[in-house]
């Protein structure tokens, strides 16, 4: 019962997403809470539902996008996988992971999203996407990584208290 | 019977002893006595009253701090609130404002039905232009209906829900709107970029194109109603190697300032897709 806050968490990021964040542009970038969401999410040690969170966010963003929807379900996806492995590499260090899974994840999800708006004909040069939209972007990523994680990670110790202490 | 005369006698000379006394210095013979006895009362009557209050006041001074700060934080609290209210009175200036500046345009322009909606946020990819609006198919929204201000043309209902809508912006890389210029009655493509930036494609190299000139929407191809405002020339690139000439266009609406804006819902979109000539196989 309890991993169905993954419904009222994700929609509330979504509007956090379009009402807030993406006003917030650095250039044409601007930052991508959900996926901050999800990355820190995947890296908590006793959550075992990242990948329910992962296609709950992709098809919520997918929704409202008009991006393609398998684009940031694809990108999630692969995004945790990575998250999942890292996860058990460097325990230790939470925050660096969480750096590391924000840059792979971010460069992952926006160079899906280039690549599939070119296929489908829209004319973004690539240069200009990369200096404009990824890397402010990313930027913009790295930033809300430390705040976003420890809110999760507070979220999951609440939500897994018997778990964490065990 | 001898004691009770021997008590009487001592009562009696008493209230004699006193009574002379009282008359004595009510006659003024004891006045220098009596001014000394006097200020060493009050001198001592000074001294308690003082010791009194400074108690008094140590003892309820707390008390003071304490409604004191209770005041305070009624004050604070009641500031706070009407700050809030002066917030909210600024926001429904801004937005009596704009609504008033869309009603002039809705007047001025009555062969179009509008629709007013409030923009709720922006697509989640920065890819693309996109916003989103609180009005949907319930309000009789459709696709393909052209998104307008008071200051010209901003896009395109691009998908629909039943509570609302998204738009496809004219900056998006995208869009592309066929235009006129005004005075010059050329006919142009406008396209949006990744920066967000529009300019005019297609545009033959024997024309001449100044800056300044105003741009509105053609209506060629049944996307949009014709002579939308859409924005001004800012600069033409021509070179003399190349097809077509290129202009940058600074677009009327400021895309980042957008609040509340107006759907055309009498406008439908003609679909020619199946009019264009395919390639044989």
């Amino acid at each position: 019962m309890k991993d169905l806050i993954a419904f009222p968490v994700l929609a509330l990021v979504l509007i956090l997403q379009t009402a807030v964040v993406g006003h917030i542009t650095l250039l044409s970038g601007y930052g991508d809470i959900m996926l901050v969401t999800l990355a820190a999410w995947a890296l908590q040690k006793n959550v075992a539902t990242a990948w329910h969170w992962a296609i709950l966010g992709g098809l919520l963003v997918g929704f409202v996008s008009g991006i393609p929807w398998g684009v940031p379900l694809i990108g999630y996806l692969l995004m945790v996988a990575i998250a999942r492995l890292l996860q058990r590499r460097v325990w230790q260090a939470p925050i660096l992971a969480m750096f590391a899974i924000t840059l792979l994840g971010t460069l992952l999800v926006n160079l899906l999203s280039l690549m599939t708006l070119r296929l489908l004909g829209d004319p973004l040069p690539i240069a200009d996407s990369f200096s404009l939209i990824i890397l402010p972007s990313l930027f913009l990523n790295l930033l809300l990584a430390v705040p976003v994680y420890l809110l999760i990670r507070d979220l999951a110790r609440w939500i897994y208290p018997m778990e964490e202490e065990a | 019977m001898k004691d009770f005369f021997s008590r009487s006698l001592q009562t009696t000379i008493i209230f004699l002893v006193v009574g002379g006394i009282l008359a004595l210095a009510l006659g003024g013979y004891f006045s220098s006595a009596s001014d000394w006895f006097g200020g060493s009362v009050v001198s001592v009557q000074s001294w308690v009253a003082t010791r009194y209050q400074a108690i008094q006041s140590f003892l309820t001074a707390p008390q003071d701090v304490a409604t004191l700060r209770n005041r305070n934080a009624e004050l604070e609290s009641e500031l706070a609130r009407l700050q809030t209210q002066v917030i909210e009175l600024q926001q429904q200036v801004t937005e009596t404002q704009i609504l008033s500046a869309l009603v002039d345009f809705s007047r001025a322009n009555p062969e179009n039905t509008y629709k007013a909606a409030a923009v709720i946020g922006r697509d989640p990819s920065p890819f693309l232009h996109y916003i989103i609006i609180n009005r949907g198919s319930n309000d009789g929204i459709r696709r393909g209906m052209p998104v307008v201000t008071n200051q010209g043309l901003i896009g395109r209902v691009d998908a629909v829900i039943s509570n609302g809508a998204r738009v496809m912006l004219i900056t998006d890389p995208a869009s592309q709107v066929n235009v006129r210029l005004q005075n010059s009655k050329i006919e142009a493509m406008l396209s949006g970029s990744v920066t967000g930036n529009l300019s005019l494609d297609m545009v033959s190299q024997d024309v001449t194109i100044e800056s300044g000139d105003v741009v509105l929407t053609s209506g060629l191809g049944g996307g949009y109603p014709p002579d939308l405002l859409v924005g001004q020339v800012l600069n033409v690139r021509k070179r003399d190697y190349e097809l077509f000439q290129q202009a940058s266009v600074q677009p009327v609406v400021d895309f980042t300032q957008l609040q509340i804006v107006l759907v055309i819902t009498n406008f439908r979109p003609v679909d020619i897709s199946p009019l264009l000539p395919t390639q044989a196989p």
